[in-house]
């Protein structure tokens, strides 16, 4: 539908695509070291494409985003919560709520629903804008899915920064957005205080065997 | 330095200092003095008003909201300091954690300032994701089982609300960047407003309902509302003070700037029925859950959606006359609700316990106390002459001169929760005094004056205040 060639645009949708079909991978792991794991790949490919957008529209600010998304989020926080399932010893596998193929085909038909929304609407835009904010907007979608379908919260928070990985891809595609930098590090800081304040401190003081499951038997069955 | 650098400056600092204070004793104090500080700086706007520049905007609007923020965040740490010290003396909160609430509070402070007086679109979003970020914190500061559901509630829902707001904001700057070039200009409000005609209304549409959506879960909007409850009960009573008075009325804040935006495009969607139908969903869904409520936080929290509920009927309305009675009605609300959490906060701390059943007897075992929960709960119930009947009836008035079909829903759901809160307020002001009589030693300056205030805006109010309320309803549109 668009004919349209040359490196830069081939290149970035190239690399948007790759952040959603690992969105996708998100949605079929069944162990937490592939959540995380997948999710360290899909902040890596993230920090490709801020890179590359930051060299085709010559902004370099948008280095700093690709900069936290490589040492933060495909470094840090992956390697933290590592840490954190094997130091506490949080059960291996993922209870889903909706079956692996269920959620699979809930996440295309988001897919679906994101390109009918965007594209209609934005038909004064480029179509690399276009594009890459349809692509977002799935990812986005599908860490909503994700948050919804896992009972363990360890992959809620994987999801919540799979849907932050989204965003991030939507800014850093939409051209000459300000704030871009300030707003990945707002969101950067956000997650770091929720890893570490949530999981670390509240959870260790209340819980002598550390075991968030403790946690989840008061989590919506506790109605008032 | 201006009076906006004063009044976001006065936060941070005080923020930083408190992280270093030691003794809570000291902490509680200083947090109270800056908050006055705060307040001070709040109010000079009003005697000289600087002008809108690139940082800050400058409005009727907001620097109304920026006073009465400061106000009640005032009023707030003068109740907390009382709170704070009886909470550590019966051991329910551990010294060390209250170094990290006073400046958490400061924080959260400086973040609905920063949301309020800022002059741009992104700056607002990162102020509103940090005024969730401090909170979730302070929700889950007593550490038990429940709170620690509660904060990690509070976090996945409004963590997914910010997140779509943010997706709404890109997509504001995608409609804005065609007219408006790239950069800065194309997120600052006070650019965007004249030349919002000729943005493509179809993305405009699109980005509200994000917005709309996102920030409404701030707001507390039902169905969007799950977290409020229980970020209301688990935390300490001085934030859901706050939440309840100032951190909804900031999110309402910025569905309303965006509301502005759509209204001056002329091909964008009407605002007013999405704002309507989640009011009154907000409005029946509230008033019908106060009837099961165990717990006299989570009561008023559910009141709170309530009335959050009617201010955005009344807004989704528009028209000079409903904006003058949604704005009104914010303003009664934030007072009303504080002042109630206030006595809330000290009553369940005389007799130990939370639950509605074990809390009787009020105005016999604590005449002081007991009468000023009367007087704040039939204040927000909607009985003259407070101030909350009053804009009650202007928003119902309103709405039987323009569309009558809809006073029918308004009216009944006004009258349910009217009356869940009457059966309630039997119980736990009359009846046998259980419990511990002993003094409560409580600071009830706040809590009179808030009342105080609710009682004479609904018997007269000043017109200088009438003249104000009606400009910012004719901004709103």
């Amino acid at each position: 539908m668009l004919h349209f060639a040359n490196t830069a645009y081939d290149t970035a949708h190239l690399l948007d695509t790759g952040v959603l079909i690992l969105s996708f991978a998100l949605l079929f792991q069944r162990r937490l070291f592939g959540v995380i794991r997948t999710y360290a790949y899909q902040a890596l490919i993230l920090a490709a494409a801020a890179a590359w957008q930051a060299h085709a529209q010559q902004a370099p600010h948008l280095y700093i985003t690709a900069a936290i998304a490589l040492v933060f989020k495909a470094g840090i926080v992956p390697f933290v919560l590592q840490r954190i399932v094997t130091a506490f010893n949080i059960h291996r596998s993922i209870e889903t709520a909706l079956g692996i193929g269920a959620t699979l085909v809930a996440g295309m038909a988001l897919v679906a629903l994101a390109i009918l929304l965007v594209l209609p609407v934005t038909t004064s835009s480029g179509a690399l804008t276009r594009e890459s904010l349809a692509i977002a907007l799935s990812t986005v979608l599908l860490g909503l899915l994700m948050m919804i379908s896992r009972r363990n919260a360890v992959s809620q928070v994987v999801g919540f920064m799979s849907l932050e990985n989204g965003l991030i891809l939507a800014a850093v595609g939409v051209k000459g957005m300000p704030l871009v930098v300030e707003i990945s590090v707002a969101f950067s800081v956000m997650v770091a205080f929720i890893i570490f304040g949530i999981f670390f401190f509240h959870i260790r003081e209340r819980f002598d065997t550390l075991d968030i499951h403790q946690v989840e038997r008061y989590r919506g069955e506790r109605e008032r | 330095m201006t009076a906006f650098e004063y009044i976001l400056g006065i936060p941070v600092a005080a923020a930083l200092a408190l992280a270093l204070v030691p003794s809570y004793r000291v902490a509680a104090w200083l947090n109270a003095f800056a908050s006055a500080a705060t307040l001070g700086a709040a109010l000079s706007p009003f005697v000289e008003r600087p002008a809108t520049g690139v940082f800050f905007l400058i409005d009727d609007f907001n620097i109304y909201l920026i006073a009465l923020t400061a106000f009640v965040a005032f009023t707030t740490s003068l109740f907390s300091l009382r709170y704070i010290l009886h909470e550590v003396a019966i051991g329910r909160l551990p010294k060390r954690y209250v170094r990290f609430y006073h400046s958490m509070y400061q924080g959260f402070v400086f973040t609905m300032l920063l949301a309020l007086s800022t002059n741009n679109l992104g700056v607002m979003w990162v102020a509103v994701e940090g005024a969730t970020l401090t909170t979730v914190l302070m929700v889950g500061l007593y550490r038990t089982p429940e709170a620690i559901e509660a904060s990690w509630k509070y976090f996945i829902l409004c963590g997914v609300g910010i997140a779509l707001a943010l997706f709404g904001t890109i997509l504001m700057y995608l409609a804005a960047e065609p007219v408006m070039g790239e950069g800065l200009k194309a997120m600052t409000w006070s650019e965007l407003l004249p030349r919002v005609s000729a943005f493509s209304p179809a993305i405009l549409n699109l980005a509200f309902v994000f917005l709309l959506v996102g920030y409404g879960t701030k707001v507390g909007l039902a169905p969007l509302h799950a977290w409020l409850p229980d970020a209301h009960a688990e935390g300490p009573t001085p934030i859901s003070a706050v939440l309840s008075g100032l951190l909804l009325n900031v999110a309402l804040y910025a569905v309303l700037r965006f509301k502005m935006l759509l209204a001056g495009n002329p091909g964008a969607l009407a605002p007013g029925p999405l704002m309507i139908g989640m009011g009154l969903t907000s409005l029946f869904l509230a008033s019908f859950m106060l009837y099961r409520r165990r717990d006299i936080k989570r009561l008023f929290a559910y009141s709170s959606i309530e009335h959050m509920g009617i201010s955005t009927f009344a807004f989704g309305m528009g028209g000079p006359l409903a904006n003058f009675a949604g704005l009104l009605h914010m303003t009664m609300h934030s007072l009303t609700k504080s002042a109630i959490f206030f006595a809330v906060g000290h009553a369940s701390q005389v007799k130990g316990t939370q639950k509605i059943a074990e809390i009787r007897g009020l105005t016999a075992s604590q005449p002081a106390l007991g009468w000023a929960l009367v007087i704040g709960v039939v204040a927000i119930a909607g009985m003259p002459p407070f101030g909350v009947f009053m804009s009650e009836f202007l928003v119902v008035t309103s709405t039987f001169a323009r569309a009558p079909l809809l006073a029918a829903p308004l009216v009944l759901g006004l009258l349910v929760g009217f009356a869940a809160l009457m059966l309630r307020l039997q119980g736990l002001a009359f009846g046998k005094a259980e419990g511990t009589g002993k003094a409560s030693g409580a600071a009830l300056v706040p809590l009179y004056l808030h009342l105080a205030a609710v009682l004479v805006a609904g018997i007269y109010l000043p017109g200088p205040l009438v003249a104000w309320f009606q400009n910012v309803a004719r901004l709103l549109g």
